[in-house]
């Protein structure tokens, strides 16, 4: 295997790692308010599909991005209207918008299959630090929306543990009505949640839309939005461990593709005889060993998972 | 009116609520002076918790006026009540347990920004102010239920309510704790703050309180301006509207049978992994209670799961009618003739959402089959037989059994553990919160199945309860049987330093 094609795989490992971080980090903030949305396949497509028609009409790929963005809010405020507001079952609301937002994605797209935007996301050569052999092309010639990932991380971070606004989403997501007559709106902290979580599954999307795989087709997301979903469980709900488990995942999703030209043997096995398909389902395997770690690990103490987790909340309920 | 509305520091005036299916409240009214602790005082579904609930701004009465020091207010969320001095603090704590005691108390009035060091350092300073300790960088999962409770009341004094309402506050406490309340609350009214407090426990009301508003069915039926003037049981009587409502007779004594449940060496470790019972020998007779007496949290709930199979033993053996049980399932333990009327009726006991029959025959499906289908008519016949039999008030067989008062869920429950003729029975706080005639109701049936040849174990923290009902008294001390008592020789005072751990030789 050449040199090329190990630094390729580690580009694309970061590629693919901000792909998932950004879409979980958004499902983690409406997580830890106590709000399980299972759509993110669904806002990831749409956010995918608006993203490339904005970035077609327009030429900028940033205006295309928070077009994402919107849409993804917009299609989270659907959940939000439904599962919190109404109180209506999160599991329930979460797969409709799945397979509601992957349907309306291909009816949208339907004229753009195809298709090239004239402008897309460039990568960011870093000055000094893109010429830095090995590390350089990895981690500095990378297009902004990786470095805008990892600053909406750290900003996810620091609002959750260091500010007002993330001690009551904490607070909604562990006991809504402790956090209710502490006087803060548990309906007003669950919907924005899901609605910011919307926002970053759409923006994810356009991510993939205008820059790993440039252009529309149906059921490009292939699963990437469940992968984000998992992987909130594998980072125990912490963005830090998030963003490590993101990048392990990110690993896989860009192993699979290149697996077969790996011409090496690791214990006894031809890398390249491994089935792809297999590596797939990788990232399910670590989630669910890590659910089982967790219930051991926290059998004596409060588990990681918020404790109201897709608990319905209204007020004059006796 | 005598005294002008600003004498005043809360006036609930003409409150109506009304839930589906219930009336909480029907016009009543309470009125607080400023600095003084008010007593409210009812029976279960008097109306207390809604009144306060309104005052708190979590229910909006259907009629009726809020005045909150001599202004009308119009709550429409709990943030408003807050926001005009209001703090409550709930029998449930509404304190959130992954947090630490400094994030809880902060909670809805934080600073934009959190330095956990800084606001950590505040609330030391006013827990140290008005001597309640406790530690703010600790996580409440790991607080007793007397400091979680100080943490509430923290949090209430933090915004600086006026008015603080304590919901059922001394439930939860030992009695050292409750008196050490008692001494804080005094410190608070005569800072100038007014108390709301509700409590069942009447000596505590009279030791604690300046004056009182009784509730009934939803009115207020009496107010008393000075506590001083009157005594317990005109009290009561106010309470429940007559003065029968005591406890049942005390049964003639009866010769123990066989030994129908034996513990011999028992440990066992609580949820957090700690000793919970320790080398725990007892043995229950057929036609016998057993009463065990103790603080809780002293083992009690684990010594009923354990009996149950639901907590495994680290050591020693349980035995039903003579035969080994330690490693035999719940529904084994139960076919072999063992009974349990869990302390949580709607969790453990019950479940919820399920319907009256559904619930009745949980145990027992096995009578109401053919094949592998249950037979639907067998089924309602037999719940049918439980609510005649208990007097159990239900309305519809096939709604959700969440819908019954306590006193009702009870009577089903304790029937249906009761339906197979079991040989033991667990009954573990069978009833506390229930109201007069529940717990009438309840310990005549205990006493019932004693004259059968039932052998009891009694658990509860109501005294007088285990005192009427009980032929030997075991107490329980930090995971111990620490001392065996007769009922009707021991004086209370010896009962009582037992239960503190204090045995004499």
């Amino acid at each position: 295997m050449s040199e090329a094609a190990l630094i390729g795989l580690f580009v694309a490992t970061v590629q693919f790692g901000t792909l998932v971080f950004l879409a979980a980090l958004g499902e983690l903030i409406a997580e830890r308010a106590g709000v399980l949305n299972l759509g993110v396949e669904g806002m990831m497509a749409m956010g995918a599909v608006s993203g490339f028609m904005v970035g077609l009409e327009t030429g900028s790929p940033w205006a295309a991005f928070f077009a994402a963005a919107a849409v993804g809010a917009l299609v989270g405020g659907l959940h939000a209207l439904v599962s919190v507001v109404l109180g209506a079952d999160q599991v329930v609301s979460g797969l409709a918008l799945t397979i509601g937002g992957l349907g309306l994605a291909a009816y949208v797209g339907r004229n753009v299959v195809g298709e090239r935007p004239e402008t897309l996301f460039t990568d960011l050569g870093i000055a000094g630090l893109a010429d830095i052999p090995w590390i350089g092309e990895i981690f500095f010639d990378q297009p902004p929306v990786v470095y805008l990932t990892v600053l909406l991380g750290l900003a996810v971070w620091f609002v959750l543990a260091r500010t007002r606004l993330g001690l009551a989403v904490r607070a909604a997501g562990e006991s809504a009505p402790t956090t209710d007559t502490a006087g803060h709106s548990v309906m007003a902290l669950r919907s924005g949640a899901v609605m910011v979580g919307g926002a970053f599954a759409g923006a994810a999307g356009s991510f993939l839309s205008l820059y790993m795989a440039p252009g529309w087709v149906e059921g490009m997301v292939a699963g990437r939005g469940w992968i984000a979903v998992a992987l909130v469980i594998f980072g125990a709900w912490r963005p830090g461990r998030l963003a490590l488990g993101a990048l392990l995942f990110g690993f896989t999703l860009a192993l699979q593709p290149r697996l077969q030209s790996f011409d090496i043997e690791l214990l006894g096995v031809e890398v390249n005889r491994i089935s792809p398909a297999l590596l797939g389902i990788l990232p399910f395997v670590l989630t669910v060993a890590v659910l089982v770690i967790i219930s051991w690990r926290y059998r004596h103490r409060p588990s990681p998972a918020p404790a109201a987790l897709g608990l319905p909340y209204r007020r004059e309920e006796r | 009116m005598a005294s002008s509305d600003a004498d005043h520091a809360v006036w609930l005036r003409g409150i109506e609520k009304r839930f589906p299916g219930v009336i909480a409240c029907a016009g009543a009214d309470l009125r607080v002076r400023p600095g003084t602790i008010h007593a409210l005082l009812g029976e279960n579904g008097a109306g207390k918790t809604t009144m306060v609930n309104v005052l708190a701004g979590v229910y909006r009465p259907d009629g009726g006026e809020v005045w909150v020091n001599g202004e009308r207010r119009f709550f429409q969320s709990p943030a408003d009540a807050i926001a005009a001095g209001v703090g409550m603090v709930y029998q449930e704590f509404r304190l959130v347990p992954t947090l630490t005691v400094a994030e809880n108390i902060v909670l809805g009035s934080a600073p934009r920004l959190l330095r956990s060091a800084e606001i950590e350092e505040r609330v030391a300073e006013l827990s140290a102010a008005y001597g309640m300790a406790a530690d703010p960088t600790r996580p409440v999962w790991q607080l007793s239920m007397g400091e979680r409770q100080r943490v509430e009341i923290l949090k209430a004094l933090w915004r600086n309510a006026s008015v603080l309402v304590m919901d059922e506050p001394t439930a939860v406490l030992t009695p050292g704790e409750a008196a050490e309340l008692g001494a804080a609350l005094r410190a608070m009214a005569d800072d100038g703050r007014s108390i709301i407090y509700i409590s069942h426990k009447l000596d505590q009301v009279v030791a604690f309180c300046d004056e009182a508003t009784v509730l009934r069915q939803g009115k207020t039926v009496a107010t008393v301006d000075d506590l001083q003037d009157v005594d317990l049981t005109s009290l009561a009587e106010m309470m429940v509207g007559s003065t029968e409502g005591g406890y049942v007779e005390r049964p003639p004594a009866m010769e123990a049978g066989p030994e129908v449940l034996s513990l011999q060496g028992v440990s066992a470790l609580n949820d957090r992994g700690l000793p919970a019972l320790t080398d725990i020998n007892m043995t229950v007779h057929s036609h016998e209670i057993v009463g065990i007496v103790g603080v809780s949290g002293n083992g009690q709930k684990e010594l009923a799961e354990v009996i149950n199979g639901l907590r495994r033993p680290t050591q020693g053996q349980v035995k039903v009618k003579q035969q080994d049980v330690t490693d035999a399932s719940p529904g084994d333990r139960y076919l072999l003739g063992l009974a349990y009327v869990p302390e949580d009726r709607l969790g453990v006991g019950l479940a919820p959402k399920m319907s009256v029959v559904d619930n009745s025959i949980v145990r027992s499906y096995r009578l109401q089959r053919r094949g592998l289908m249950l037979v639907m008519a067998k089924c309602v016949e037999f719940c049918q037989g439980l609510v005649e039999r208990f007097g159990v008030r239900t309305g519809r067989l096939n709604d959700p059994i969440a819908g019954l008062s306590g006193g009702n869920l009870q009577r089903l429950l304790l029937g249906r553990e009761l339906a197979e003729q079991p040989a033991v029975l667990v009954a573990a706080q069978p009833t506390r919160g229930l109201d007069v005639q529940g717990v009438a109701a309840i310990q005549s049936h205990l006493v019932a199945q004693r004259a059968e040849g039932v052998g009891v174990l009694l658990i509860s923290e109501d005294l007088d309860e285990l005192l009427a009902l009980s032929d030997r008294l075991l107490v329980m001390y930090e995971g111990r049987v620490v001392s065996e008592l007769a009922p009707d020789v021991t004086p209370r005072s010896v009962i009582g330093e037992a239960m503190a751990g204090q045995v004499r030789a």
